[in-house]
């Protein structure tokens, strides 16, 4: 009987982020080539790691994996990056891709137990949703220990004897973090968009305006009030809800709109009808209190239970408003016919 | 400033006769909304939960329940246009900002 032995497949990284790298996180964040930003699955070095280096789990997302390696300059680690789909590690461990099965199958197939002498893994604790840790213990020998949540802390982590204070364990949300979340947001509402300008252009075509620049400005206003300033002022403007806070926001944003084309108790003459003007106010709302409402999926805080409770209301309340809005502007154009 | 989302909504619980207080609830919780007290584990804060189900995947003696799902409304209006469980996967399409 012969004995085949698998050779071990090791690939060398460096803690220094290139050119390249910065110009591919930062395309990501505006959705460019964001679903295809990944590395290869399996056991990087940093440094000259030996047998006792710490092992460190990330996910197969190019940004998660570079945050990671950036955080270890002067150390001597291993990484070993799960198939994650090019998903970020919390994300994945919501899906289960970053997962029991995926972590044990990955520990056996890089062949860890002849890299190091130590049976501990490092996961960020972010991991953990997706991770049974007793479940990798009894599968793979491994004992499971969770890092901080944020790479940075990997280093005081690893110093501190693997304790991660609680600060260390708590997640954060602050307007930064919040800030580079809203490009792909914003992005994304993109197609939609050009959508509705193509059926006012067409609506002005069949005489059913005039939609123009006031239109235009009016609805972008909407969409960066839900996709960028939302978000942004998000614990700062009262309420809860999302698409509540978006709704508020938008209000403001409508009626400074309708107060600054005359409807201001000062200009005589209004520049729109008082249909349109109450048609902004039905519409322009909605649909920064729609895109608020989505950035419930990029927030670190927000439960499904809570996402549905705030869904039932706003859901209707948004279609009624936007339809009963489209009604009066249409109405208004007849009239002018 | 913090921010806070819907006051009882979770569906958090814990069977505080099946916790041994080994305490790996609080290392996993993103949110702080466990302690130890007693050489057992309690809820503090049941309105910080968002129900990511770290707790209930890494309790060794399955004493913490949570109905899991996504706190993603794009995924959930995608799960009721498809008539599917909502889910993170907006990988194929450039909706949303989840994931």
């Amino acid at each position: 009987m012969q004995i085949t032995t698998r050779e071990l497949k090791i690939i060398q990284t460096s803690t220094q982020l290139t050119f390249n790298d910065i110009v591919g996180s930062w395309k990501a964040r505006w959705g460019i080539n964001r679903m295809n930003f990944k590395v290869e699955p399996g056991l990087y070095s940093v440094g000259k790691p030996d047998n006792n280096s710490p092992v460190l789990v990330t996910g197969n997302y190019k940004m998660s994996f570079d945050i990671l390696r950036k955080e270890l300059h002067g150390l001597d680690a291993w990484i070993l990056v799960l198939d994650t789909k090019g998903i970020n590690v919390w994300c994945a461990a919501g899906k289960g891709t970053f997962g029991t099965k995926e972590l044990v199958n990955r520990i056996a197939i890089v062949q860890l137990e002849k890299v190091v002498s130590h049976k501990t893994v490092i996961l960020p604790q972010l991991g953990a949703p997706g991770i049974s840790a007793h479940e990798v213990t009894k599968f793979s020998g491994f004992k499971v220990v969770y890092g901080p949540v944020r790479a940075k802390d990997v280093k005081e982590f690893l110093k501190a004897g693997l304790e991660a204070s609680v600060e260390m364990r708590t997640v954060r949300f602050s307007v930064y973090d919040r800030l580079v979340l809203t490009p792909v947001d914003l992005v994304a509402t993109f197609k939609v968009s050009l959508m509705i300008f193509g059926i006012l252009f067409l609506l002005n075509l069949l005489g059913f305006g005039p939609f123009g620049f006031i239109d235009f400005y009016a609805y972008m206003g909407a969409v960066l009030v839900g996709c960028v300033l939302t978000p942004v002022l998000l614990p700062w403007i009262p309420g809860r809800a999302f698409a509540w806070k978006g709704w508020l926001v938008g209000f403001i944003w409508a009626l400074t709109v309708n107060v600054f084309n005359g409807w201001n108790g000062w200009t005589t003459v209004p520049l729109y009808s008082v249909l349109r003007a109450l048609g902004y106010l039905l519409i322009l709302p909605s649909v920064s209190a729609y895109l608020a409402m989505n950035f419930t999926g990029s927030s670190t805080f927000t439960s499904s239970s809570g996402v549905l409770k705030e869904m039932r209301i706003a859901v209707p309340a948004i279609i009624i408003s936007i339809c009963l809005g489209i009604v009066l502007i249409l109405v208004n154009s007849f009239i002018k016919l | 400033m913090k921010n806070q989302y819907l006051k009882n909504v979770s569906t958090l619980k814990l069977k505080s006769d099946q916790c041994t207080g080994c305490g790996r609830c609080l290392e996993v919780c993103p949110h702080n909304v466990f302690r130890i007290e007693a050489k057992k584990s309690v809820v503090i804060d049941k309105d910080r939960c968002m129900e990511c189900g770290a707790c209930v995947k890494n309790c060794p003696f399955n004493a913490i329940e949570v109905k899991p799902g996504v706190g993603c409304a794009y995924a959930i209006i995608m799960g009721w246009l498809t008539g599917t469980e909502p889910s993170c996967d907006c990988s194929d399409n450039s909706g949303g900002g989840c994931c």
